[in-house]
């Protein structure tokens, strides 16, 4: 699809962005990830008449947005580097219009717990969970902490780390034993782990955007990853997982879906671009599992998969976007 | 990419890759090791050469005069073994090992690893088993998987692979029908392991390979960067047929030139310059000839005496920084090359612990990378041939708190009994949504 049939009207507003700083990589987990995403965004941005510099943040990065202050800072920084707020507020701080949610909501959706919370608050189904530190087995003891743990939530569990994305650090636990495993790996990420109810069903990722007429969800990706797990491996690894655009759903759970995804993205008070990961249960009911600030967008995510699905050019929303935040921070 | 109702993989050739590409894949503890090319985090894991101390404008002046007085030919292919000034070289190089060969018995290539692979092409078919040493050469392993062979590991000590583990292994793998192919070794300074085949053992396993017949490959990257006493003889110094030795100019000299060699049998060798020209063609000659005229005209013996020297600074910053910050692990402590392997405690995993160790700033290698079946949790390789001696004593310094984070994890989940369930409440979910 052209740049002129695309279904968005900020299309025909002028651009104001010409200079834009992408930042990709950071000290991260997902630093390999974000440098692929980097290049991407940049790339896009690039081909749509945009001057682009891609940096690395690193100790020279906040004298350099100082003395250049490009027109707008696309941040594709996944992991603590990118998605826990910090360097959201220093951009605030340095008046710099930035793609991407505020510092403060990227904080509530960076932290898993505290965005389940919320969503649920707006009424979305979030699978029963508990968020323990590393200190609450100290002082409680681990044998009760589990025990009651395991009263309450019986395996299938999920234990994943309270922050952090590309299923790093995430088990699958079938068994007690796998259980006390799966609290060891999630505490080697964060001092926080959330031990999760495993629903069964249909996995998706919902891509949302927002460039200046309200969030808007993409077609809902369904995620069957040839292993039965949505890890790591098989989110980087082209063709370790099928991807259904749109998922094989019918309408109404679809849209149910959607309406979900966007609840959430409203709930955190998300902005410009978000991705929500539900999981539709046998009897169709879309359950929150995480909302993602930076969504990945390798060529193996989902998010550029939705893009592609709704006839966008890619590049193209990642220079609409850019334009979004420049009117945004004008407003 | 238009996604058809059948949905897509993102790859329209998957399932078209041939079976020896399986291991090919893009993994969690790869991604994470992009965080160690950060100037915040010490490196502790990549062996690195630190070329830093080479002299750089010397090097430059070869370039030059290469370029100046043979440009033409230095930019010509060239011939598929390599050329003779550079094999002359290969020779006296080796000759400080003990080994006495002949100009034609060499074939350069593309970095040792290139020559690794050629021996893998040449002799392994799918199925076939290569004996190494216990742990191994991550690269080398990666390459006889590439062929589809097994990896079968033999036990060693401090004095390197065990003759009657070795000897056992062999009856045991042809009980069970397998075809011996290679016996793998790294003799001196061992990549993982640290440790040197002492030279009896050296004999003893020429002597075992010899009777079974098993070709043994000999690779050599370290035997020059020897810190205390030199490493003894090559095995190849007392065995011409039996050995495929491979040198490298990437520890001595530097790994951006890609230049390494093979030392093999006339009937081997003549099958190795037809793979390496089937492959490549000719190693670069620029690079070639670069080396030659700075080996002519540079004191490369005092470069490597400096290189020993730097080295074995580093190594002694590692070994009193991790006595002093780990006294509770164990560790070899080597002779030579780049790498310290340390034992972990009791329940320790090294691929578990490496997330926070980036968490933490310090990376390193777990030892499951130096296994073919992926074992090798309880161990992990340091590295201590690029960071100055200050920040191997500040990784370490890292890597202690790592290690009590997760001794200190471990022990809070220990199990000690069953976990009894209390309280089951089969309440386990949230209400249903809500938009309305």
């Amino acid at each position: 699809m052209t740049d002129e049939s695309a279904p968005m009207k900020a299309a025909q507003d002028p651009p104001r962005a010409r200079r834009v700083v992408v930042l990709a990589g950071g000290i991260s987990h997902e630093r390999d990830i974000s440098l692929k995403s980097g290049r991407r965004v940049a790339d896009g941005l690039a081909a749509h008449g945009l001057e682009v510099t891609l940096l690395d943040p690193d100790a020279t990065l906040l004298p350099t947005l100082l003395a250049d202050r490009p027109d707008v800072v696309w941040p594709t920084l996944h992991g603590a580097s990118g998605e826990d707020g910090a360097l959201r507020s220093l951009l605030e701080f340095l008046a710099l219009p930035y793609v991407g949610s505020s510092a403060s909501s990227t904080r509530l959706a960076w932290d898993k717990p505290r965005a389940k919370t919320i969503v649920e608050r707006a009424g979305v189904a979030t699978p029963h969970s508990i968020a323990l530190t590393r200190d609450a087995f100290r002082e409680l003891g681990a044998e009760s902490v589990l025990a009651v743990v395991r009263g309450e939530l019986p395996p299938p569990v999920a234990v994943k780390p309270a922050q952090g994305g590309s299923a790093q650090g995430v088990s699958l636990v079938d068994t007690d034993e796998e259980l006390r495993r799966a609290m060891v790996l999630a505490y080697t990420y964060s001092d926080v782990a959330l031990i999760e109810q495993r629903i069964t069903g249909t996995e998706v990722a919902i891509g949302i955007i927002d460039t200046g007429d309200g969030p808007v969800a993409l077609p809902v990706v369904e995620i069957e990853p040839l292993s039965g797990v949505y890890g790591f491996e098989a989110r980087y690894n082209a063709g370790e997982t099928r991807f259904y655009a749109p998922a094989r759903i019918d309408e109404g759970t679809a849209a149910r879906a959607t309406e979900v995804a966007l609840a959430a993205h409203r709930a955190l008070g998300l902005r410009h671009i978000s991705r929500i990961d539900l999981i539709i249960d046998g009897a169709g009911t879309p359950w929150f599992l995480e909302a993602s600030v930076m969504p990945g967008l390798t060529e193996t995510s989902t998010f550029a998969l939705a893009l592609e699905a709704a006839g966008h050019d890619v590049g193209w929303v990642y220079a609409e976007l850019a334009q979004t935040a420049v009117r945004d921070a004008q407003r | 990419m238009t996604i058809s109702r059948e949905g897509t993989n993102l790859d329209p050739w998957y399932g078209h890759y041939a079976a020896r590409t399986a291991g090919l894949s893009a993994s969690e503890v790869r991604a994470l090791f992009a965080v160690a090319s950060r100037p915040e985090v010490v490196s502790l894991a990549g062996g690195m050469p630190f070329v830093s101390a080479l002299p750089l404008t010397t090097i430059t002046e070869s370039m030059d005069r290469v370029m100046r007085d043979r440009g033409a030919s230095a930019l010509q292919y060239g011939s598929g073994q390599g050329t003779p000034e550079l094999r002359e070289h290969i020779l006296e190089i080796m000759a400080l090992e003990g080994i006495r060969a002949g100009v034609d018995d060499v074939v350069v290539t593309t970095g040792s690893q290139q020559a690794l692979d050629l021996v893998a092409k040449l002799f392994l078919d799918p199925g076939d088993v290569v004996l190494a040493e216990s742990p191994s050469y991550v690269g080398a392993m990666g390459i006889f998987r590439s062929y589809q062979a097994e990896v079968a590991h033999i036990a060693m000590d401090a004095d390197g692979m065990i003759p009657a583990a070795l000897t056992e292994r062999i009856v045991s793998l042809r009980a069970a029908g397998k075809q011996l192919k290679l016996l793998y070794l790294i003799p001196n300074f061992h990549n993982p392991a640290g440790v040197t085949l002492s030279s009896e053992r050296r004999l003893e396993i020429i002597d075992i390979a010899r009777s079974e017949g098993i070709l043994i490959l000999e690779d050599n990257p370290y035997g020059l960067l020897w810190f205390d006493r030199p490493a003894p003889a090559a095995m190849r110094s007392v065995e011409t047929d039996g050995v495929v030795y491979l040198g490298s100019f990437s520890k001595t000299l530097a790994p951006g030139f890609r230049v390494g060699w093979a030392l093999a049998p006339h009937a081997i060798r003549e099958k190795l310059v037809l793979a390496a020209e089937a492959a490549i063609l000719s190693p670069s000659s620029l690079n070639q000839m670069v080396i030659s005229d700075y080996l002519d005209r540079a004191d490369w013996r005092g470069q490597i005496d400096v290189f020993r020297s730097l080295y074995r600074d580093r190594r002694d910053a590692m070994i009193d920084a991790l006595e002093q910050y780990l006294p509770d692990l164990s560790w070899t402590i080597p002779n030579g090359g780049f790498y310290v392997w340390v034992n972990l405690t009791e329940g320790l995993d090294s691929k578990a612990m490496l997330p926070r160790a980036v968490k933490e700033l310090v990376a390193y290698t777990p030892g499951t990378a130096f296994f073919a079946d992926g074992s090798g949790r309880g161990h992990l390789r340091l590295a201590f041939c690029y960071p100055p001696p200050a920040e191997i004593r500040e990784g370490i310094r890292r890597l202690a708190t790592v290690v009590r984070g997760e001794q200190e994890l471990l022990e809070t989940f220990s199990p000690t009994e069953p976990i009894t369930a209390v309280a089951y409440d089969p309440h386990v979910a949230s209400p249903p949504p809500n938009l309305s």
